[in-house]
């Protein structure tokens, strides 16, 4: 216990050095392009071709729920069913998960890296502020970039939806396309987006704070990179529950 | 010129340095001599603000840096450019990247001017052109260390520090670069110290050495008293190669024919 809480306390100063203001702009604002490239459009690939598939399965078991109903479901309500779970939970929690295992050991490892070949000691010898200059741009990126990510999951989990109806004829295309424009409730949209950048937060910071204070060579590199990955798991499926909790109760 | 007053510096229960008193003179390479172990990249990263020290004085010409503020020791480490043991350079930056970083970061230059400045230094650590757009990976040690003087002499820096500059290179190219740090001090005019277990770099440029042995000075003089110290670690560690004992008995019949 006590040993966690040492870890929320040395995080959370981490986090004051990281937040403070960035020195050498123009660099500053390269490195936050090249993060939205590395962290953000390198997972576009990814995360289309998951959501696409696990839309289309999303439906299929929608589908065999309601059309087995002792009641009769409208086949409208497979579309709109699984827009929800799409919304709610599936792309911002799910694929949040998902970017937490590669964008967080890519995170945790490159600078994990850096700190064991000293290229952190050189940035700091500098009179550079580290945890600034290597974090702010990875946090930035990742918050601006999320939200744009779990957009397209939603809308390559809808298509997927919308194909396998095609190809199975379980329902017609135009009945899907009715329950799509069914309406959902305001606040369930921003709580999509208030978990998706508290996500994006904890997905770029804490393997972040893993990576910077590795100590040792390149099986402690691994080492932090795994930890990082399972914390930040850990991490977002409890905050998970605190937001749904905070926002849809 | 910089100057530590009885610096100590301790980890948890373990003492690395036990009270150093020493002084490293402008314009001359100033080597930190001892095996591994003794505590020589503690004081260096002590010096360079890296690990704050116990106790004791670290003088910067005369200010002393261990009262500083965060600001004021990141002020002061623009003026120190530092050498890195495996040369630190930044993988996902090329060679002339690498170079133009600190100029980037901090000076307010034209990038044209900034590229000059940086094939300038490069040109003066002998890199060719060829180089410049390479990445750390796609060129060799000896030519990744170059590269790190460049970078650390960029910003024409007051104070010059490298950490084992020449470890895992062989010895022609280690002793150039032992050349190119000692001419770099000369024309920069830097206070420039080099932590070292080498003893070809010793005897190449120890204008000024210390000898450190269990976190304590155990001795200090130059190159060419080295050689005939009586001192026991001072011997012991000078003399591990059986090149150095021959050596050593030449020079002790020299000193003694001279004093005849």
């Amino acid at each position: 216990m006590l040993k966690i809480l040492g870890f929320i306390g040395v995080y959370f100063i981490f986090l004051g050095k990281v937040f403070k203001k960035p020195q050498g702009m123009k660099v500053f604002w390269r490195l936050v392009m090249r993060e939205i490239y590395d962290l953000g459009m390198s997972s576009v690939g990814l995360v289309a071709f998951i959501s696409l598939f696990m839309g289309a399965v999303t439906a299929i078991q929608m589908a065999q729920n309601f059309q087995g109903a002792d009641i009769p479901v409208p086949d409208s309500y497979i579309s709109y069913a699984t827009k929800v779970v799409l919304i709610l939970e599936f792309s911002p929690t799910i694929i949040s998960l998902i970017l937490a295992g590669k964008v967080g050991s890519y995170i945790a490892s490159s600078i994990g890296t850096m700190r064991v070949t000293e290229q952190i000691d050189a940035l700091d010898v500098m009179g550079i502020n580290s945890p600034s200059f290597l974090v702010q741009p990875k946090i930035i990126a990742t918050v601006f970039f999320n939200p744009i990510l779990i957009m397209i999951s939603i809308g390559m989990g809808l298509v997927g939806g919308y194909l396998i109806g095609e190809a199975t004829q379980m329902w017609s295309s135009s009945d899907f396309m009715i329950g799509l424009q069914m309406p959902m409730a305001d606040r369930h949209y921003y709580y999509t987006f208030i978990k998706t950048v508290c996500f994006a937060f904890v997905i770029a910071s804490v393997p972040a704070y893993f990576g910077y204070h590795v100590k040792g060579g390149s099986l402690e590199v691994g080492r932090s990179s795994t930890a990082a990955v399972v914390w930040t798991s850990v991490i977002l499926i409890i905050l998970n529950l605190v937001l749904t909790q905070t926002i849809l109760s | 010129m910089i100057e530590i007053r009885d610096l100590k510096k301790s980890f948890d229960e373990v003492e690395v340095l036990k009270g150093i008193s020493t002084v490293f003179e402008t314009g001359k390479t100033n080597l930190i001599i001892g095996q591994s172990g003794s505590g020589k990249t503690v004081l260096l990263k002590c010096l360079s603000g890296l690990i704050r020290p116990t106790s004791g004085e670290v003088l910067f010409d005369g200010q002393d840096t261990t009262q500083y503020s965060f600001e004021e020791r990141q002020a002061l480490r623009g003026e120190i450019g530092t050498v890195f043991q495996g040369s630190a350079l930044f993988d996902s930056m090329t060679v002339l990247e690498n170079v133009r970083f600190p100029l980037e970061m901090f000076s307010k230059h034209p990038m044209r001017e900034m590229n000059k400045r940086s094939e300038e230094v490069l040109d003066r650590v002998n890199l060719t052109k060829e180089s410049f757009h390479k990445y750390p990976s796609e060129i060799s040690g000896g030519m990744q260390k170059r590269v790190a003087i460049a970078r650390a002499i960029v910003n024409r820096p007051k104070y010059l520090f490298a950490d084992e500059p020449n470890s895992g290179l062989d010895p022609k190219t280690a002793m150039v670069i032992d050349q190119l740090l000692h001419e770099l001090t000369v024309e920069y005019n830097t206070t420039t110290i080099i932590n070292t277990h080498d003893m070809n770099s010793v005897m190449e440029i120890g204008e000024n050495i210390i000898f450190l042995k269990d976190g304590y000075k155990e001795w200090d003089g130059d190159k060419n008293e080295i050689l005939t110290a009586d001192n026991e670690a001072v011997i012991d560690f000078v003399y591990s190669s059986k090149l150095f004992t021959k050596l050593r008995e030449v020079m002790l019949k020299e000193k003694n024919a001279s004093k005849s």
